[in-house]
């Protein structure tokens, strides 16, 4: 190996990368999603979507939803890493667990005329994407479901007429009668 | 004292809870500089009697003088600071104990809660500058909060890994009056439970593969050190009934004695030929408290390739980050280490590694310290070893700054006990020393306390013998003054074509005036034959010193890891003249 001049040891890895979708409930207080987000940023480790809401507003307790990507190595440190903030409760990781569902919703405004119309609604109807504003020259669609079936959809509406897009990130939730 | 008497003396205001609160954890001293937003609690520190405090001169001075202080006695080091520049003065030793496990309190001045956002005088978002560098921390808005917040911030910085918190108050909640709640139980975050006890069947595989080691060693690390002095008892309890050698990083010199028999030495890019070779060949590997940080791996593709790994550590996150380990244990060092001793010595049968010592005999042979003598300059190395001769029998506590100094104390200076070298170990803070020994000084007021230092390094933070001088501390800062920043110098002699960029420092003070001038006293030694009486000098001196011990200028720090290089591919002292050096080190012009 050509090691340049260094005190360090300079490691080119070459494992695959895997995407991983992780659940993270946390104490709602003040600064807990800077904390997670700085955790991402200070250690190198990729956000492809994050998602978080309140969910049991009487205990005080959130849920973060974090789509990210990285080595089966680093996936491991990121779960440890989260699991150790103090106002974190629990982490699962539901790519693992292999039994979750995966759901985003997202509204794309579409601009067209005449035929382009008539195309675009055709094919919200395939997606079951509703219509949630309409102009004349306009509409804004509606639609949930997994990242590739939004992504899908997005890329039909393009050359149709797409204006813009705005989408939640993914929410997931084991199948089955147990919690978190 | 009826109920109702009772509830009134728990009325008080803000500032008094924060006194209060730190007489209830124990804290009998603190280390602080006083400003606009921490104005209120400097008065009721000066209406009490019960804490003492440590005026210091500069912010981050108070950090690391709170860091000596909790490494030497294991409990909390606790810093009040002001809003702003109070605040960002305290980022590196922050830093420098969330990276070393230091249980640090810190408690933070802050404008007003209605200026907070408003680019008010000496604001600065503490919490949010602070967030990557503390294990929790807290801006407190409700005087109801203050009592709790308080008392869970010793519990956080104290427990399961130990590190440093930012509590931060804003000046109206200073002033506010509230009910003062004494610590509790429910004071916790219910989310934070850090696991003590390891697990019996990690335990029991662990023992399987020891009992039926070939080629074992321990790797002790920090950890130790921070579980507790009845860790270090049960290591030497387990190192005796095993028999194995035994190393350990830098945090973790002491918990195993240097003068005991199944020493190796340190480990690590500057580590002992003997030690790195066992690491490299071994077939079981028992790590304590250590987290295979790259000083200590060198290449991670090539780190002992042929052993089972047993990894130890209260963090989780620490398990498999680096390197790869067979069975990880999570627990505290101290209580996993009593279990699994018990269940080694149930198991009734102890390897026979006797080759295993032989062979460890001919890298000892090697004598990888190895340094010529010299009658006319004082080497670096030789000036340790009288140290720490004239300090034997002496109650000794070392702090060192961070260079070939911190290197060599660590090679040449023998640790007996655990907690008594405070040294900047992750971070590597120039500046750490001085007032690290001022904190250990203020704990252990009688003992003896020596900053083996640099000429770079002090110069960091030498205003603190101003403090020293003020609180009757008589620390004895011994500096290798050889002129250099002698790592850099190090490296760029090796790995950088021997262009000295920028690594001598001209126009060095007179370090015996300049201990005059601060009502110090100033020793210098030039001359081997010098060396021992100064020595002698400055120990029975009771004030504080600054020996200018002037070294040869050019030594390097040997053995060492070459760049890209295994453990088993050392680099010897006997190899080590500048050509071989240079050789070795080969390369393209790439810095770190």
């Amino acid at each position: 190996m050509n090691q340049p001049a260094s005190a360090y040891f300079l490691e080119e890895r070459h494992d695959p990368n895997e995407t991983h979708t992780l659940s993270v409930l946390v104490a709602n207080e003040p600064g807990v999603l800077a904390r997670v987000i700085g955790l991402f940023s200070g250690r190198g480790y990729n956000i492809e979507s994050l998602t978080v809401s309140e969910t049991e507003s009487k205990k005080h307790v959130s849920r973060i939803t974090i789509v990210t990507t990285g080595t089966p190595m680093v996936i491991q440190q990121i779960k440890h890493q989260l699991d150790r903030m103090i106002p974190v409760y629990q982490v699962v990781d539901m790519t693992l667990t292999g039994r979750s569902i995966e759901r985003e919703l997202a509204m794309v405004k579409v601009k067209g005329s005449g035929d382009q119309r008539i195309e675009a609604m055709r094919l919200a109807e395939v997606f079951r994407a509703r219509v949630v504003d309409a102009t004349n020259e306009s509409f804004v669609f509606e639609i949930t479901g997994g990242t590739s079936k939004i992504n899908q959809f997005v890329d039909l509406m393009r050359p149709i007429g797409l204006v813009e897009v705005s989408r939640t990130g993914v929410a997931a939730i084991g199948r089955g009668p147990e919690g978190m | 004292m009826s109920p109702s008497e009772r509830q009134d003396s728990n009325q008080m205001t803000g500032a008094a809870m924060i006194v209060r609160a730190l007489v209830d954890h124990g804290v009998k001293s603190i280390f602080g500089y006083p400003g606009g937003a921490v104005l209120p609690i400097y008065d009721e520190i000066f209406q009490q009697s019960d804490i003492e405090h440590v005026l210091v001169r500069h912010e981050q001075g108070a950090g690391h003088a709170a860091e000596g202080y909790a490494r030497s006695t294991g409990k909390p080091g606790v810093v009040l600071v002001t809003s702003g520049p109070g605040a960002t003065n305290m980022v590196t030793p922050l830093t420098d104990a969330l990276m070393d496990s230091i249980p640090l309190v810190c408690i933070t001045g802050q404008v007003p809660t209605h200026l907070i956002g408003n680019d008010a005088f000496q604001e600065c978002d503490t919490v949010g500058i602070t967030r990557p560098c503390t294990k929790h921390n807290w801006l407190v808005r409700d005087i109801k909060d203050l009592p709790k917040v308080l008392h869970e911030a010793f519990y956080v910085a104290t427990s399961g890994r130990p590190g440093p918190v930012v509590v931060d108050v804003p000046k109206d909640l200073q002033f506010a009056t509230g009910t003062y709640t004494p610590p509790r139980k429910s004071d916790v975050h219910a989310s934070y439970k850090p696991q003590i006890k390891g697990d019996a069947g990690q335990i029991r595989k662990a023992v399987s593969l020891l009992v039926n080691a070939k080629r074992p060693v321990i790797y002790t690390g920090g950890g130790i050190i921070n579980s507790g002095r009845e860790a270090s008892k049960t290591l030497r309890a387990l190192v005796e009934a095993a028999g194995f050698p035994i190393t350990s990083t830098l945090m973790g010199l002491g918990a195993y004695p240097a003068s005991g028999k199944n020493w190796l030495g340190m480990l690590g890019m500057h580590g002992t030929y003997e030690a790195n070779m066992a690491m490299h060949d071994c077939d079981v590997m028992l790590c304590i408290g250590a987290r295979f940080d790259d000083r200590i791996t060198g290449r991670t593709d090539a780190f002992s390739p042929g052993s089972k790994k047993i990894h130890i550590d209260i963090d989780p996150s620490s398990i498999n980050k680096n390197i790869r380990v067979d069975v990880p244990i999570i627990g505290d060092a101290g209580s996993v280490m009593a279990d699994l001793l018990q269940a080694f010595k149930a198991e009734g049968k102890t390897p026979k590694i006797d080759p295993w010592w032989f062979e460890i005999g001919r890298w000892r042979a090697r004598n990888s310290l190895a340094y010529k003598k010299n009658d006319d300059v004082i080497l670096p190395q030789f000036a340790i070893q009288r140290l720490f001769e004239a300090t034997r029998g002496c109650d000794t506590y070392i702090t060192t700054e961070v260079g070939q100094h911190q290197m060599w104390a660590a090679q040449f200076f023998g640790f007996e006990e655990p907690h008594r070298l405070m040294t900047s170990g992750g971070l590597g803070t120039m500046g750490y020393g001085l007032p690290a020994a001022l904190g250990v000084q203020v704990a252990h007021r009688d003992s003896l306390v020596i900053d083996i230092a640099g000429d770079a390094s002090v110069q960091m933070t030498m205003q603190e013998m101003s403090t020293a001088v003020q609180h009757d501390l008589p620390v004895k800062i011994f500096i290798l003054n050889n002129q250099y920043m002698g790592m850099v110098r190090q490296w760029q002699q090796l790995l950088h074509g021997n262009r000295l960029s920028h690594s001598y420092s001209e126009a060095l003070p007179d370090f015996v005036k300049l201990a005059d001038a601060f009502g110090c006293v100033g020793l210098q030694a030039t001359k081997p034959s010098d060396l021992d009486g100064a020595i002698r000098e400055m120990i029975s001196v009771r004030k504080p010193v600054l020996f200018d011990c002037r070294v040869a200028a050019l030594e390097n720090c040997f053995p060492m890891i070459p760049s890209g290089k295994a453990h088993n591919e050392m680099l010897l002292p006997a190899e080590a003249n500048d050509d071989a050096a240079t050789a070795a080190f080969a390369g393209g012009k790439a810095l770190v």
